[in-house]
């Protein structure tokens, strides 16, 4: 299929400021309206004083996978979610196969053949893989649903796209990659020839993206069209044919894959020039600080979780934990911070024992932690933000004098962070916590933990859902408290932050640290493989094989 | 339009919604409105005998408001503020009955053992909620039908088979032959100084202490103040606790106060379930509790005029308040309507 | 009377009390699973129950032998109208649920002794006349069968049976069709409901009136086969014990009916105490609280395990993550 371009960014001029960057439009003769299955032209869409979307364009060709680029908050899902139906436009027309429709449900948007993969999945738990797939449209026999008939079509369908499906299976049993599959089946089962997949990868291993990725091929080769939402450059250079980039609800422009690379395509999404490698100085560790042995946890239906995990963080270093969401990661934090219990084993903080201590008890032994939900867990989104601030200190001097409290002393402390930390309020510490953006709830939370100079800090996920400038403050930070001699536990899902922010990496596996390497030393490939349990030193060949 | 100017707002919409409809109402079954609304003046300013029944009135709301909104600024739905008032009711007038010692011990034994009786009831639901995860909705309703059976069962066994008891010595009463003077023989009592009293010490729990604190945490987000090192269990059976002393408190408001005795009841008073439309309308706060509770004591007791003068069933002022609750809880509704208006205006 | 008469006392009587709880429970099931918590079926059993014996009252000597039925039908029709304030407010308006419904109790009863004055000038109704009540019967054949007999067929009522074919219908209803599966979708997982073209707030409405109506129902079966007449005491607490019992059969309809039955024997037992051996001897207090107490430790033991629908009690907002 020959490329052609409506649109192009031509000259990316290498400037420090981006809003200056321009799109020509060059039309090219010979490009027929029918090429594009799909157009987003100058849409617009707001929620009340806030513009999610503002005059954007798209244009998705047949056959074609199309990624959609932006930052959590750029508006792409707000986009797709006016495709799919869910929102209505304010502004802006979108047609399909060359006719101008009016998509006011899903529903219609069903009949039109576009369905989509949403990054949270959209299952009822309780519900069959089939029950879930044949929602709102389900085959009756006399007033009943006919189950039967469902499952064997879901069955079908699941074989021609290689997508192995148990029909019958409840969505609480299966595995996150089998619900993906799931939400995938949801669109084909309806008819849908336009596919949009929202930030697919989020929650899959290496090797599931791989798989994830052939799926997708597949897809085109039986005829479909899919728009690709992501935020991950190297898998839109991996399997995209054209990017199309948002920013700040703003079209930016759209280019070709084969024609560009990831650091254009950063900074076309961020507006300057982007470091992917943070700067730090060689690590010196020194004594221990944090120490674990043999720890064994379980969850709250009493499986085991941790199944006898080993670790040390010492001072002046960053242990970065790497591991599929699941393996123990939130049993192991939440034992550590004296929120769960541990059935056996110990951990020691500076040598005492914490073990099964209480979570006040071992917040003041010198331990802070940035929690990987920090609307569930790490702030009261009711409170001002200054309140959240002192969520950890609140009874004790100054601003507590017995069971008084100093609210004044509150203020002054809270204004001594947000400064510090640079966090963006509106209306100072009295702004309600609900009403910062994520990257200052966050920068907020990290100021208040860092503040009460705490010997161990644990991270958990800090960046999730942030935005670039964000992201660079928070690792800055955790370097800068390792740098001071702190001892920093860094565990996320993301393994570039992992490799890039680490000391050392330890991989964690079905509730133990089976291997630790060195980021210098190590591949993601080599990663990935550990963190899906396969053992380099047992597979030899298989890991070999894998790395081509 | 400032947040700050949309929440006095919603309530006072409410009301005057609330009213309206109200007049409707009356209209539609055949009464005069401007008849029943003057009837409903006169019951609560005529003279000075209307004023001073009317502040008795206003002073169990308060503190049976006041007990609810303390309760929700904690994440807890208190309906149970019936029993516990009941509840009280009964600890006061015994306790005022049954002993003699010099007022300066006698009164405030008896308040004690009235805040004491309530906040064990309550405690029982916050201890259903906090370890068996029992919805104190539920627990609570049941827990008034209990309480109310228990009551009277008591009563009964302490009067000998009759219906009341003893009366309250003088020396636990808050009643005041100055008072009753002063308003035409009203029984208009001390009881006032002892709720406005309780509305201090909620804004001061609340406001000024590290508990205080820790229970709106819990309320906003039980999750995070886990996290934070709070017990949540503690603090749900705590603020249950110290909702059902204010509704005890408001049960000793009519033994020692407005009668003198504890009868026995045929059904619920009703002060508990309208002082969630109270703490509802007074958002939850103290000052507007007291707003909240003058409003609807008034209306109440204004209510009871509206037979005798205009022909009207005083169940109207029910409906009346029902209706008020339903548009304060509807208030998104409102501040949808009025920042439409808002901008409209902006726009000329 | 030996224990057999005991559990021939016991059992009819049991059904008889149970059956305007599983009415109304049944309309809670329906209402919870779409993700509307209804407190207020307490205020709309009241409404029921004031239009039972309304119509009753006014209109036996037109409808004869139907009047029982006239009765429920238009306790039925006026529950659901009356459940759309609830309606309105919880799902357009997006009010506090549990607020809501106790507006709507408080409403209900204010408004239901508001007419009762209106009309009748006094605080309550004259008693219906019995011939125009719901009355026992026994089925032919059946009740001669030894000790199922006496038991479950030889003092019937009608209503009952309705009760139990409204019980499992509702089974059928929820479990086995379309209705059913975007109902249960709606309360556990709205979103994804929404994206597979189910208008959820529509479903939520349908359930809440459906519950208001089955909420009228069972107050007026209560006021015409047990109360007789009106008043502001006649419901006192059912409606509760109806949600009670929705959540200790775990929103199941079945379950529902289950527990309305067990609710059913300790309203018995407090009423006609005093007739039965060894409990007459017990002091009335406590019989009179058994059923609540029996509630509070029904929840209290099994609460742990059950879980509501997983949206129950949040209004739908479009664009909220």
């Amino acid at each position: 299929m020959r490329r052609q371009h409506m649109f192009s960014v031509a000259k990316v001029r290498r400037r420090h400021n981006y809003a200056e960057a321009k799109l020509i439009k060059v039309p090219i003769k010979g490009v027929t309206k029918l090429e594009y299955v799909i157009e987003m032209l100058g849409i617009r869409k707001e929620f009340g004083d806030f513009v999610a979307n503002n005059n954007i364009t798209l244009q998705l060709k047949k056959g074609e996978i199309h990624a959609l680029l932006g930052e959590n908050g750029a508006g792409k899902s707000t986009l797709m979610n006016v495709l799919f139906g869910l929102y209505q436009p304010e502004g802006g027309e979108i047609r399909v196969r060359g006719k101008a429709v009016k998509i006011t449900n899903p529903n219609v948007a069903n009949d039109l053949g576009i369905g989509m993969v949403h990054q949270h999945f959209m299952l009822v738990e309780n519900f069959t893989v089939t029950e879930n797939i044949i929602l709102g449209s389900e085959p009756t026999k006399m007033g009943v649903i006919n189950i039967k008939d469902a499952a064997k079509k879901v069955q079908e369908l699941s074989e021609k796209y290689g997508l192995d499906v148990d029909p019958y299976a409840k969505i609480e049993n299966i595995t996150v990659g089998m619900q993906q599959r799931v939400e995938i089946l949801k669109t084909l089962y309806r008819g849908a020839e336009i596919l949009i997949f929202d930030e697919p990868t989020a929650s899959l291993t290496p090797q599931e993206i791989t798989e994830l990725i052939q799926i997708m091929r597949r897809l085109i080769a039986e005829g479909k069209s899919i728009i690709l939402i992501t935020h991950k450059l190297k898998e839109i250079m991996e399997v995209s044919d054209r990017v199309t980039i948002i920013r700040k609800g703003e079209g930016i422009g759209t280019v070709t894959t084969a024609e560009t690379n990831p650091n254009q395509l950063a900074e076309m999404m961020v507006g300057r020039q982007v470091e992917f490698k943070t700067e730090k100085t060689e690590a010196n560790p020194t004594d221990e600080v944090l120490a674990i042995e043999n720890l064994i946890v379980t969850d709250y239906r009493n499986i085991d979780k941790v199944k006898g995990l080993n670790l040390k963080v010492r001072k002046g270093e960053i242990v970065g934990i790497a591991g599929i969401d699941g393996n123990g990661q939130s049993e192991l934090i939440e034992a550590i911070t004296g929120l769960r219990k541990i059935k056996s084993g110990n951990v020691r903080l500076n040598g005492k024992d914490i073990t099964n201590m209480k979570p006040r008890k071992i917040t003041e032994e010198g331990v802070g932690h940035i929690p990987q939900d920090r609307h569930k867990h790490g702030l009261v989104l009711d409170f001002p933000i200054g309140h959240n601030i002192a969520l950890q200190t609140y009874y004790q001097s100054p601003i507590a004098k017995g069971f008084v409290m100093d609210y004044k002393k509150v203020s002054e402390k809270a204004r001594q962070i947000i400064e510090e930390y640079d966090v963006r309020t509106g209306n100072g510490e009295m702004t309600p916590a609900r009403a910062l953006s994520g990257g200052n709830q966050q920068k907020a939370i990290i100021g208040r933990e860092i503040d009460r100079n705490p010997d161990l800090l644990i991270a958990a996920l800090p960046t999730r859902g942030l935005d670039v400038g964000a992201i660079e403050f928070i690792h800055s930070r955790l370097i800068e408290q390792r740098d001071k001699g702190k001892a920093v536990l860094l565990i996320s899902f993301e393994l570039d932050e992992v490799m890039n922010v680490s000391d050392r990496i330890a991989v964690i596996y079905d509730g133990q640290i089976v291997d630790e390497l060195n980021p210098k030393e190590t591949t993601e490939q080599e990663l990935g493989l550990l963190m899906a349990g396969q053992s380099s030193k047992n597979n030899m060949n298989g890991a070999k094989e894998g790395n081509d | 339009m400032s947040n700050r100017v949309i929440n006095i707002l919603v309530p006072i919409i409410s009301i005057i919604i609330g009213l309206i409809v109200g007049a409707i109402v009356m209209v539609v079954s055949g009464y005069d409105p401007v008849q029943g609304y003057s009837a409903l003046w006169t019951g609560i300013f005529g003279d000075s005998y209307s004023i001073g029944n009317t502040i008795r009135q206003i002073t169990p709301y308060i503190l049976a408001g006041l007990a609810v909104a303390f309760a929700f600024r904690t994440g807890l739905f208190n309906i149970g503020v019936e029993g516990q008032l009941i509840l009280g009711w009964l600890a006061a007038a015994w306790v005022g009955s049954a002993f003699d010692l010099p007022k300066i011990i006698h009164l405030p034994l008896a308040l004690l053992a009235a805040a004491a009786a309530g906040a064990f009831w309550a405690f029982i639901a916050g201890f259903l909620k906090a370890k068996f995860k029992v919805h104190e909705v539920i627990a609570t309703i049941m827990l008034n039908y209990t309480a109310l059976y228990i009551a009277n069962a008591v009563i009964k066994n302490l009067s000998d088979g009759g219906f009341k008891t003893e009366r309250v010595h003088e020396s636990a009463s808050l009643r005041s032959p100055f008072l009753r003077e002063l308003t035409d023989n009203s029984s208009l009592h001390y009881g006032i100084i002892v709720a406005l009293l309780m509305v201090i010490v909620m804004w001061f729990i609340l406001e000024k202490t590290t508990r205080g604190y820790e229970l709106k945490a819990v309320g906003f987000n039980k999750h995070a103040a886990d996290y934070a090192g709070m017990s949540v269990n503690k603090n749900i059976i705590l603020a249950m606790t110290i909702s059902g002393m204010f509704a005890g408190l408001g049960g000793a408001m009519e033994a020692l106060g407005t009668f003198g005795n504890a009868s026995i009841k045929p059904g619920f008073t009703g002060i508990g379930f309208d002082g969630i439309a109270v703490a509802l309308l007074g958002a939850n706060t103290p000052l507007g509790v007291v707003f909240g509770a003058s409003l609807f004591g008034s209306l109440k007791y204004g209510a009871l005029n509206m037979p005798n003068a205009a022909g009207i069933p005083e169940e109207i002022v029910s409906i009346i308040i029902a209706l008020i609750i339903f548009f304060v809880a509807s208030g998104y509704i409102i501040r949808v309507a009025l920042q439409k208006l808002s901008k409209k205006k902006e726009g000329q | 009377m030996g224990f057999l008469e005991m559990l021939y006392f016991i059992i009819p009587s049991a059904i008889l009390y149970a059956t305007p709880l599983i009415f109304t429970a049944i309309g809670g099931v329906f209402s919870e699973r779409s993700g509307v918590v209804n407190i207020g079926l307490e205020g709309l059993m009241i409404v029921g129950a004031f239009v039972g014996i309304y119509v009753n009252l006014e209109y036996a000597s037109t409808f004869g032998s139907a009047t029982i039925w006239m009765a429920m039908l238009a306790a039925f029709i006026i529950g659901g109208i009356f459940s759309l304030l609830h309606a309105v407010a919880s799902i357009s308006f997006r009010a506090d649920q549990t607020v809501s419904g106790v507006a709507i109790n408080l409403l209900g009863l204010a408004v239901s002794v508001f007419l009762v004055k209106m009309i009748y000038d006094k605080g309550q109704t004259d008693m219906i006349d019995q011939t125009y009540a719901i009355n026992r019967f026994a089925i032919p054949y059946l009740e001669d069968i030894p000790f199922l007999g006496p038991l479950l067929f030889q003092n019937v009522y009608s209503t009952s049976i309705l009760a139990f074919a409204v019980a499992f219908g509702a089974w059928f209803i929820i479990y086995k069709t379309p209705f059913g599966l975007r109902l249960r979708a709606v309360g556990e997982h709205p979103m994804a409901a929404d994206t597979m073209g189910v208008n959820v707030n529509r479903m939520r409405y349908i359930a809440v009136v459906i519950s208001g109506a089955l909420g009228g129902l069972g107050g007026a079966v209560y006021a015409q086969s047990i109360a007789g007449n009106f008043s502001h005491a006649t419901i006192a607490g059912q409606g509760f014990m109806a949600i009670a019992a929705m959540i200790f059969g775990k929103w199941h309809p079945i379950g529902a009916l289950g527990a309305a039955l067990f609710f059913g024997v300790a309203q018995t037992l407090s009423v006609a105490g005093s007739t039965i051996p060894y409990v007459q001897d017990i002091p009335a207090v406590y019989l009179q609280i058994l059923p609540y107490v029996l509630t509070i430790l029904a929840l209290a033991g099994f609460i742990g395990k059950a879980n509501a629908p997983k949206a129950s009690g949040q209004p739908y907002i479009k664009g909220k993550r």
